[in-house]
């Protein structure tokens, strides 16, 4: 199984040594042809803005939906869930739209209003997930199809459409590796 | 469930959301907006970029608040701004307007020619400039989450940053090479923290993001220092001192995301205009040389 990271901008690194120490083979993904080698994809925490102009304006963005079309698994952290989603509020920056959820950026303040808190997240067990929230999107509303994972505070922070991870927070920025490893489960059958 | 703040974590992790991405100096929510939408990762607001600062001479301080605040507003990027070396009661207002990283710059004329801030009694993130592994680790044990060349900020000449950046990785693998009972003596010659030396020896690389800065003009500038290790790049007057800012800035973006390849590199780099003139630096008076401002 080959995971591509995302590598435009952002914590590419980060994710890389997760899934690294996950057992995988990790690919960095800058350019459309490499988009064709990989089996799954990983967006990382990042400037929303900055990595959707450049899969834009590099044509990965349609690549990376005509794959997500036909079942590539596709996990987005922070940055990566906002590019994910079928609506930004407020906003008319480029977006995948690939998972049927309405994201708020820059939800709970500026970087002074950054926080680290744990998470319940029952499908990765009982013990509580170190949350990481940096200048953090909030998922505001889902879809019919997508299911919520998490959430902190009343506020949805995780959610599952089929094969599409979206999550507010970084758990590349943390040693627990629970989170990675439930997107890798995807690729199981 | 409690929740914490201003943790090394969250201070760190901000730098590490905006490696591969270029943070561009703006005086005014117009040039804010044209660097978000060229695919700035993030702004630092000031009331002139460096080459003007130099050409004023005189005092420079903490720009006004309603210039930041009027740039926080523009976008949605992370607002970075500036203060005077040591000028902790500057951070202090700069952390009250809620910016997102404080650049405590020799840019602006020092406040203290002997001590920096003491970073770590603030919840807001700083970067410090620096030219070569002690500083570095100095600065990393006051408590910045990020580190940037000096270079020579508003001259458009790369030399300096690249000196900077060189030293620094060299003095890197130089430790690297070390055996432990001689990383006290090499902590003592940088003059910097025994636990941060250990841990680079370690490594191999600083313990938080390095940015370039301090003379990035063109998309090779840009892409030259990412080679040389850098993991962003700041660049100061090198666009709105330009002809075409939006196609350099948009150009400066691509070439550090792709800096390793010279195809893309080539294309970006087509019919951009006019660079800033630059300014050769031995035509620079010592007291010119903003560098060597700090310790």
């Amino acid at each position: 199984m080959r995971i591509g990271v995302l590598a435009v901008q952002g914590a590419f690194r980060e994710h890389i040594e997760a899934l690294r120490r996950c057992g995988c083979a990790v690919f960095e993904v800058r350019k459309k042809e490499e988009l064709e080698s990989v089996d799954g994809l990983v967006i990382p925490g990042g400037e929303s803005t900055t990595i959707g102009k450049l899969i834009s304006d590099f044509g990965l963005a349609d690549v990376i939906r005509e794959r997500a079309k036909h079942g590539m698994p596709v996990f987005g952290t922070c940055a990566g869930a906002v590019l994910l989603a079928k609506e930004i509020i407020g906003s008319e920056q480029p977006t995948l739209g690939l998972m049927d959820i309405r994201v708020r950026r820059n939800a709970y303040g500026r970087q002074v209003d950054s926080f680290e808190a744990d998470l319940e997240v029952p499908v990765l067990g009982s013990d509580p997930f170190p949350g990481v929230f940096i200048r953090a999107p909030l998922i505001e509303e889902v879809g019919a199809d997508a299911e919520v994972l998490a959430t902190y505070k009343q506020g949805i922070v995780l959610v599952r459409q089929g094969k599409m991870l979206a999550a507010t927070f970084h758990p590349e920025l943390t040693s627990d590796l629970r989170l990675h490893h439930y997107f890798l489960s995807f690729f199981e059958n | 469930m409690g929740e914490a703040k201003g943790t090394w974590v969250l201070k760190k992790g901000l730098a590490e959301m905006l490696k591969g991405g270029v943070i561009m100096d703006v005086t005014t929510p117009e040039q804010a907006k044209i660097a978000e939408k060229a695919g700035a990762c993030a702004v630092m607001a000031l009331e002139r970029v460096p080459a003007d600062i130099r050409a004023a001479g005189g005092v420079a301080r903490m720009a006004d608040p309603e210039v930041i605040l009027r740039i926080m507003d523009a976008v949605t990027i992370p607002v970075m701004a500036k203060v005077r070396i040591g000028h902790f009661v500057e951070a202090q207002i700069l952390e009250a307007l809620g910016v997102d990283y404080i650049d405590e710059s020799e840019v602006l004329t020092p406040a203290d020619e002997k001590h920096h801030i003491d970073k770590h009694q603030f919840r807001v993130p700083f970067v410090c400039g620096a030219r070569n592994l002690g500083e570095a680790l100095r600065r990393i044990g006051e408590g910045a989450a990020m580190i940037r060349t000096k270079g020579e900020a508003g001259t458009g000449n790369i030399v300096e940053a690249v000196r900077h950046m060189r030293t620094v990785q060299g003095e890197i693998r130089w430790l690297q090479s070390l055996r432990p009972e001689e990383l006290m003596s090499a902590a003592k010659e940088l003059g910097a923290p025994y636990e941060l030396v250990k841990e680079v020896a370690v490594s191999g690389r600083l313990p938080v993001v390095n940015f370039a800065a301090g003379g990035v003009a063109t998309p090779a500038d840009a892409a030259l220092m990412m080679h040389l290790g850098a993991d962003g790049v700041f660049v100061g007057s090198g666009i709105f001192k330009s002809s075409d800012p939006e196609r350099r800035a948009e150009a400066i973006v691509a070439a550090v995301t792709y800096y390793n390849d010279p195809q893309v590199l080539a294309e970006v780099s087509r019919g951009l205009g006019e660079p800033m003139r630059g300014i050769d630096l031995a035509t620079l008076n010592p007291e010119e040389r903003l560098a060597v401002r700090g310790w």
